[in-house]
């Protein structure tokens, strides 16, 4: 058994300590808003937000975050600004397929708790590594930018 | 209740024909309003149930509005589309509108576009079930308008219905949907309905109407087939030959059958599409992919195929040397051709593609003797169907399909030989069989989806044009060779004819451009067995890019403006000057490109192209450093797709389609060495990323025709327009793709 420290909550969850948190997160938790795209941090599908970092799950023993507190999108509303990101996406209807938007909200949510005025380059190095194949990319710009000016 | 009065008789309408008529045996069918949901209707009137006229449309008693969507929701906005459509003449409450995949019935839900079959593809969700849609909802409308009139005694005339509300001016009378849907459940559907004219639209053409995938998709609730779970299931990972055609010799399955919570290894081979592979089946999909990887597998590769994309561009060099089977013929282009006072000949290479949607290729069965159940981001229902149930030995009824989100598709979810979902039927038939009998999520890897085959074809085209003294475009003689994406498939009788593959010289054959010479010819290969399949805007992924860069080396060629050249020879197609006007005009083309920063060159490029019945115009500007890397810095963007249903949307699809086909300009390549993939995953088969993409300005060419499809049309003009740019900066044409990082003279 293993705990883990999710949106908040403990959870004991019976996985082998090398399971990905991706995968203990999706099979375990049940918590299948966090998506698998690449399985090796290529693409940020995955990300989650540990200690309010965002974290490639899908390459994170669960061992490495057992203590740590994990948020995942299903739990972003509740975050003072993930609520902001959450509804600057939906104003701007950001996402197309929707696959990978999870990971952005995350990713993005990342960038404005730690950077209330991001610039275009800031939004560039922060959010680069989160791939959307519907290319929503200038939506994503435009949302970060909504929110930051909502934050301010 | 007899006859439905309609609010404005003179009114000109579209009939409609109700579910009664059909029963009559009369005709109609095309507009597609069926009697399948009669029964349920009926069991639900003894209920007091819900009000449901059609098979698109269900009102609850709480006044809740359910759209039943024929088309899968893969991120082009069909959702949102067709619920637009029918909330439009139902008067319904946005707010109170949902959506709900339909599933899979031919009698019910086919494409109109397509004929008998199922599915959606080719840009037609929102072009089939435009008046197909906007009937469902009107008939609903009229039966709450008839139920009110009756419980009010009050003429239908006089009643009107708005955002959810229907009311009687007269009497000061209103009541919500759920309220009249008991009654209005008892009456009878009506026989014809009027739809509105386009300028009493609320909602169509309204700019503000927000996505309703967009909650689910922020919150992490939305389900696709990744996601979805049943009892008992268990997660299937398949290790693939790593050649095409291969088979598996010898498997020792001792290591991964160790593996902690891995419960079988079954076989399948010899399936229809020709693929062969090993599958563990597992508690959860860590333990599966585990198990997968600890497989010692020997493959027979005796039959596989083993050439490389060198082999085959050289095979196809040579093919393009010789003549091929005529696609069109107009005049005598080699005559023509002869007799030119200028020439251009060029060869163009594109490589395989894959889609890479962000979610791999997944599907989930559940089996029984006699019934198959799929839960799947499902695009070809009707063709998986009657695949799945003749593999089975089971009828297509047998074999339902359940609709989910699909996380991208591209295409790759419309496989003609039911690849990826006919493999997990395998998988769950071979455990089944070894008394492993649960449901099974088979779940492809990264590298499984990339190397997995259904690529967008390689292609070669070898083109000559041919210029009068005047500069006057005489010839054009355009040999393409490349493997056809329907031979061999149950789509060949409707999509080749004598010999030609439609969808490998679409846009091409069809040029628009006047030119009183043109020969089209295409060769097929037969012996490259690389599984193909269509690719956002298939065969205009590159014939948009031929015509419309070569056009441009014949602007050049002539001394005239890249713009003006195009304009002139476009004069019996309105719509494509329509949109090529448009972003000229949008773009600034008429003055000068700002200039970069010292040491840089900058450049524009402009591209026009109609694919799917639409017309998509775009304006690129680029900035050339001095080490050749480049940016696209902007795209002026103007697309003609008739009456613009979503606005937001098409942009959005404008958008996105620009950063799809910028990733396969810049980046996007399959290669094969010796018959092997050489990509994996998206650090080797890249795609466009956040930093790359320019800033994008949509423009809507005011339209009354009927709406078109925008999922894929704006792909084709933008790797031309972009090459056009980069020509334009740097003096350099760029004839095989991907382009090199950095363009150098």
């Amino acid at each position: 058994m293993i705990t883990l420290n999710l949106n908040g909550k403990d959870h004991e969850l019976d996985v082998a300590a090398d399971m990905p948190l991706l995968w203990a997160l999706r099979d375990v938790a049940n918590l299948t808003g966090t998506k698998y795209g690449c399985g090796m941090a290529l693409c940020g599908a995955c990300t989650v937000n540990v200690e309010g970092q965002p974290t490639r799950s899908c390459v994170t023993p669960v061992s490495a975050v057992v203590g740590k507190r994990i948020s995942t999108i299903e739990a972003v509303g509740e975050d003072a600004v993930g609520k902001v990101v959450q509804e600057a996406w939906r104003q701007l209807d950001v996402v197309q397929c929707g696959y990978c938007q999870s990971g952005q909200i995350m990713a993005a949510t990342a960038l404005l708790s730690s950077n209330k005025t991001p610039s275009d380059a800031d939004i560039d190095a922060a959010m680069s590594s989160n791939i959307c194949r519907c290319a929503t990319y200038v939506r994503i710009r435009a949302a970060i930018h909504e929110a930051a000016g909502k934050l301010a | 209740m007899g006859k439905i009065e309609t609010p404005d008789s003179a009114t000109r309408g579209i009939l409609n024909v109700s579910r009664r008529t059909l029963l009559q045996g009369a005709g109609g069918l095309a507009l597609g309003i069926f009697f399948a949901p009669l029964i349920r209707g009926m069991d639900a009137l003894a209920a007091g149930g819900p009000l449901e006229p059609n098979a698109f449309v269900r009102i609850d008693l709480d006044g809740t509005v359910t759209v039943l969507a024929k088309h899968l929701e893969m991120g082009q906005g069909s959702y949102t589309g067709l619920a637009t459509l029918l909330a439009e003449e139902l008067d319904a409450d946005w707010d109170k509108v949902r959506v709900e995949g339909a599933p899979a019935d031919v009698k019910r839900y086919n494409n109109l576009a397509f004929g008998p079959m199922q599915g959606t593809g080719g840009s037609t969700a929102m072009a089939n079930s435009w008046e197909q849609m906007r009937n469902a909802g009107a008939t609903a409308k009229a039966m709450l308008v008839a139920a009110a009139a009756q419980r009010w005694g009050v003429p239908a005339s006089e009643i009107s219905v708005s955002q959810g509300v229907v009311s009687h001016a007269g009497s000061g009378r209103s009541a919500g949907f759920g309220e009249l849907v008991e009654a209005a459940a008892s009456l009878p559907v009506p026989e014809q309905v009027q739809l509105k004219q386009p300028k009493d639209f609320k909602l169509i053409g309204k700019v503000e109407l927000r996505r309703k995938d967009s909650p689910g998709k922020t919150d992490g609730s939305a389900i696709f087939t990744q996601d979805f779970k049943l009892p008992g299931m268990l997660v299937a990972m398949v290790a693939y030959p790593p050649r095409f055609g291969g088979v598996p010799r010898s498997v020792d399955s001792s290591k991964a059958k160790a593996v902690r919570d891995v419960v079988e290894v079954v076989e399948f081979r010899d399936l229809p599409h020709g693929r062969s592979g090993v599958a563990v089946l597992a508690k959860n999909t860590w333990a599966a992919r585990q198990g997968r990887d600890a497989l010692v597998i020997e493959w027979d590769e005796s039959q596989a195929f083993t050439l490389g994309s060198e082999e085959i561009f050289a095979q196809y060099r040579d093919s393009a040397s010789k003549p091929g089977l005529p696609a069109a013929s107009k005049g005598d282009a080699d005559a023509a051709l002869a007799q030119a006072a200028k020439t251009v000949e060029a060869d163009y290479e594109f490589p395989y593609l894959a889609h890479a949607a962000m979610e791999p290729m997944n599907c989930l069965v559940k089996l029984s003797s006699d019934r198959c159940e799929i839960w799947n981001g499902e695009q070809f229902q009707t063709v998986d169907q009657a695949i799945i149930s003749s593999y089975l030995g089971l009828t297509p009824e047998q074999v339902s399909l359940t609709q989910l989100y699909a996380g991208g598709s591209f295409g790759r979810r419309a496989s003609s030989v039911s690849d990826y979902l006919l493999e997990a039927v395998a998988i769950t038939k071979a455990a089944r069989d070894k008394g492993v009998d649960a449901p099974v999520k088979m779940v492809w890897t990264r590298e499984d989806d990339t190397r997995g085959g259904s690529f967008r074809p390689l292609y070669l085209h070898r083109v000559r044009i041919g210029l009068d003294e005047a500069g006057k475009l005489q010839a054009w003689h355009n040999r393409i060779v490349g493997q056809s994406i329907i031979a061999g498939t149950s789509m060949e009788p409707f999509l080749v004819k004598d010999g030609i593959d439609h969808t490998s010289v679409e846009g091409i054959s069809n040029l628009s451009y006047a030119v009183p010479n043109l020969q089209v010819e295409l060769s097929t290969p037969t012996n490259i067995k690389v599984p193909v399949l269509w690719w956002r805007s298939v065969g205009h992924t590159h014939t948009g890019y031929v015509a419309e860069t070569m056009i441009d080396e014949a602007a050049v060629a002539a001394g005239q403006d890249p713009y003006a050249f195009r304009h002139a020879l476009l004069e019996s197609h309105p719509r494509h000057r329509g949109a090529l006007e448009l972003a000229a005009k949008q773009a600034g083309w008429d003055k000068p490109l700002a200039a970069g920063a010292e040491g840089e060159k900058r450049g524009r490029g402009i591209a026009v192209h109609e694919s799917f019945g639409s017309f998509v115009a775009q304006v690129a500007e680029v900035t050339v450093k001095a080490d050749g890397s480049y940016r696209l810095d902007r795209v002026v963007c103007a697309v003609d797709c008739g009456i613009a249903i979503n606005p937001d949307v098409i942009k959005a699809q404008m958008e996105g389609g620009i950063g799809f086909a910028l990733a396969a300009a810049r980046h996007s390549a399959i290669t094969l060495k010796e018959g092997r993939v050489e990509q994996s995953n998206f650090h080797d088969f890249q795609v466009l990323r956040l930093n790359e993409m320019p800033k994008v300005e949509v423009h809507i060419v005011p339209s009354a025709a009927n709406p078109t499809g925008v999922g894929e049309p704006g792909v084709p003009p933008l790797a031309p327009a972009l090459a056009n740019a980069l020509f334009a900066a740097t003096g350099v044409r760029l004839r095989k793709l991907p382009f090199p990082a950095q363009i150098k003279a």
